[in-house]
């Protein structure tokens, strides 16, 4: 268990109800890491993520009992499309509006760190380098490397989704309106949408389950979850141990002043355990449902 | 003289009953003075006691006993009277019962279906047991016995034509012209379905069901199952491949859309493959839009005819048609989609086949990095944590 939980365990251990109370030797500074924005973004991504993977599961493994039951209890095939496609349009929506977002800052406000840079999503030679030191350290022939305010792996995951949700999203509308693409597709490429669709929906699950929710939530340094992403704020210790070039590079900016904030209040860690232990349970039960019905039938 | 003359009136009014009376109601009177008795037994404790007036109604109600009864000449008659020989009228029907599957019956052949013989009336009327609404019931009288239906070797289908569309249209809407069981099998001529004389013999169906379902029937001529049956190709489809002999189902219920396909993906195998493997399986899989296409919905179900065929639904020039039924604002480029593609199958499908690879490659290549990745970390951080004691952050989430 990690000093950040602890310190947010405390306050529900302790009769008082002050949150500084237990550990006045060193008070604990919170940074925040993502805006609420960003956090209302994820929690869009994951929720219509977790409902779009369940009922393109079923529809993918259309063969299989727990499918049909599940399909039956919600209503059969009609209501599996309904959600599907409601969340498709919410995802595209949350889509759109965070690719303006990146434009309207990048482009129009000409904001620093956007595209390039350190604090940029855009991979770079230090990610490379990162990824190679990793592997090294993984074998135990190097230090660990200094993350900076995203780690390479944390780039693939965005750049990942992103690619995923234009192809994705494109093979799916393909096919939602068939006749009206038909229009400037070839017949053939209706059927490729499909292939394309489920490849790589599949390929979404797989790796947002398997490997993200270990990489980020369940490896024994974030176990068992990192509330980060529902807080958006991080402790001055875990900040320091996880991304270190960044929280040098702060310091020697002298800009840690803007990034303070207060304590994630109890309600909210309490509310963010409960949602996310409920995205995971779900991911998981999914995660074993496909890799069944991919490998037993 | 007074009593000359009533001796005399007395034999003349005799005379006149005897003479205007029919015969045969002199005869069932003397019998019935006895056998008209209520409840009257034989030594055995079988009943010998006739309904007189149920009797008269029924359509023997004009013959004397005697005429079937053919042992009794008269009384005292024998202690058993002889097994009433139907034959003797009814010849053809004995006839065809004689070499039909139920000539070694052990009940009386006759009796089992027509029910009490001094009761028995016209199958036009509604009382009798073999009236087209009572027959399902009275042949059911056996064959929805289960233990009977196995001690025969037969399938128990009494159930399965009950709730049938025929069994239906018979025992809720009281709809004379449906099938019963002798609309199919015949009544007393009843032949194995093995018999190639049999009207359930495999290439005698599509006939049979063409005495109602002539439309249908002629249909099914011209399509090709039709074509192949005709030319003696035992495997072809008829009737009840699809629709089962009993349990037929109304054609565009749910229940027989969700049903159906595997039964034409019994011999076309590769067919339901390529099927599985599209949107409209996937969709009529998982219930709910049991209006997704079907193999009929595109193949016709009777005139199934090659996609050569000018007048096939799936003949290019009409599969705009075809699948403009579904799918409003279907063109030209639309129907080039195949909805049996094979993305498995390089040289049918070489760009689906690719792109499928390619995806799979994908697939494979970003999971076995990444979980590669991941496992090493897994074990250096537990590593860290245990024996470098919080170093590398360990300690810090």
């Amino acid at each position: 268990m990690s000093d950040a939980t602890e310190a947010v365990q405390a306050p529900e251990q302790g009769e008082a109800a002050s949150v500084a109370a237990p550990v006045p030797a060193r008070p604990e500074r919170w940074f925040l890491r993502f805006t609420l924005a960003q956090r209302y973004l994820h929690a869009v991504l994951f929720t219509t993520f977790l409902v779009l993977a369940a009922t393109g599961l079923m529809l993918r493994f259309s063969g299989s009992a727990w499918a049909i039951r599940t399909a039956a209890l919600l209503g059969g095939f009609g209501a599996i499309l309904f959600f599907h496609k409601f969340c498709a349009l919410l995802l595209t929506l949350a889509f759109l509006i965070h690719v303006r977002d990146i434009a309207a800052r990048g482009l129009f406000k000409r904001e620093k760190g956007i595209f390039w840079g350190p604090t940029s999503m855009v991979a770079n030679w230090k990610d490379a380098k990162d990824l190679f030191h990793h592997f090294r350290w993984f074998l135990g022939l190097g230090p660990k490397p200094k993350f900076e305010r995203y780690a390479y792996w944390e780039k693939f995951d965005y750049w990942a989704v992103f690619w995923g949700m234009v192809v994705i999203g494109f093979s799916g509308y393909a096919m939602w309106f068939a006749p009206f693409f038909a229009r400037f597709m070839p017949g053939w490429a209706l059927n490729a949408v499909l292939i394309i669709h489920s490849e790589e929906g599949l390929l979404a699950i797989l790796f947002i389950f398997a490997i993200h929710f270990v990489n980020t939530h369940l490896r024994p340094d974030s176990f068992p979850m990192d509330m980060v992403i529902f807080t958006g704020r991080e402790s001055e210790e875990e900040f320091k141990n996880r991304r270190p070039r960044e929280y040098e590079r702060m310091m020697a900016e002298g800009r840690s002043a803007t990034r303070i904030t207060d304590a994630p209040p109890k309600w909210l860690i309490n509310f963010s355990r409960v949602v996310g232990f409920t995205a995971i349970l779900i991911g998981l039960t999914l995660l074993v449902l496909a890799l069944s019905a991919y490998f037993v039938g | 003289m007074k009593k000359q003359f009533s001796i005399g009136l007395a034999v003349l009014v005799s005379a006149v009953l005897f003479l205007t009376l029919p015969r045969s109601l002199r005869a069932q009177a003397d019998c019935l003075s006895c056998h008209g008795t209520p409840g009257m037994a034989d030594s055995s404790g079988n009943s010998i006691s006739v309904d007189a007036d149920k009797f008269h109604a029924s359509i023997h109600g004009s013959l004397k006993c005697a005429d079937c009864h053919t042992n009794v000449k008269g009384y005292p008659h024998p202690a058993n009277a002889a097994v009433v020989d139907c034959s003797t009228c009814h010849a053809d029907e004995a006839s065809g019962l004689a070499g039909s599957v139920h000539a070694k019956a052990s009940e009386h052949p006759c009796l089992s279906c027509h029910g009490d013989p001094h009761q028995i009336v016209p199958k036009t009327d509604p009382q009798s047991r073999v009236y087209p609404l009572n027959i399902p019931k009275t042949c059911g009288a056996c064959h929805a016995n289960a233990a009977l239906a196995k001690q025969h070797g037969l399938a128990n289908v009494y159930g399965l034509y009950m709730d049938s569309i025929h069994g239906f249209a018979v025992s809720k809407e009281g709809l004379l012209v449906a099938a019963n069981c002798t609309s199919c099998h015949g009544s007393h001529g009843i032949l194995s379905h093995t018999n190639p004389k049999s009207p359930t013999y495999r290439t005698n169906i599509p006939g049979t069901c063409g005495k109602c379902h002539v439309g249908i029937n002629e249909q099914y001529q011209a399509g090709i199952h039709g074509k192949a049956v005709a030319a003696g190709n035992p495997n072809a489809p008829v009737c009840t491949d699809c629709h089962t002999a009993h349990a037929i189902l109304e054609p565009a219920s749910s229940e027989f859309r969700m049903q159906s396909t595997p039964v034409c993906g019994s011999c076309h195998k590769d067919k339901l493959s390529t099927y599985r493997d599209t949107f409209h399986s996937q969709l009529g899989l998982l219930g709910g839009y049991v209006q997704t296409a079907r193999c009929w919905d595109c193949h016709e179900a009777h005139d199934i005819m090659p996609a050569s065929d000018p007048s096939s639904p799936i003949n290019k020039a009409n599969l705009v048609k075809t699948c403009g039924q579904c799918h409003a604002g279907a063109n030209a480029s639309f129907v080039q989609y195949q909805p049996h593609a094979n993305a498995r199958n390089r040289r049918l499908n070489p760009a689906l086949y690719y792109i499928r690879l390619f995806m799979n490659l994908l697939l494979a290549s970003v999971l076995t990095f990444f979980l590669i990745h991941t496992i090493l970390w897994l074990i250096r951080s537990h590593l860290a944590r245990t024996k470098d004691g919080a170093a590398n952050g360990g300690n810090h989430v």
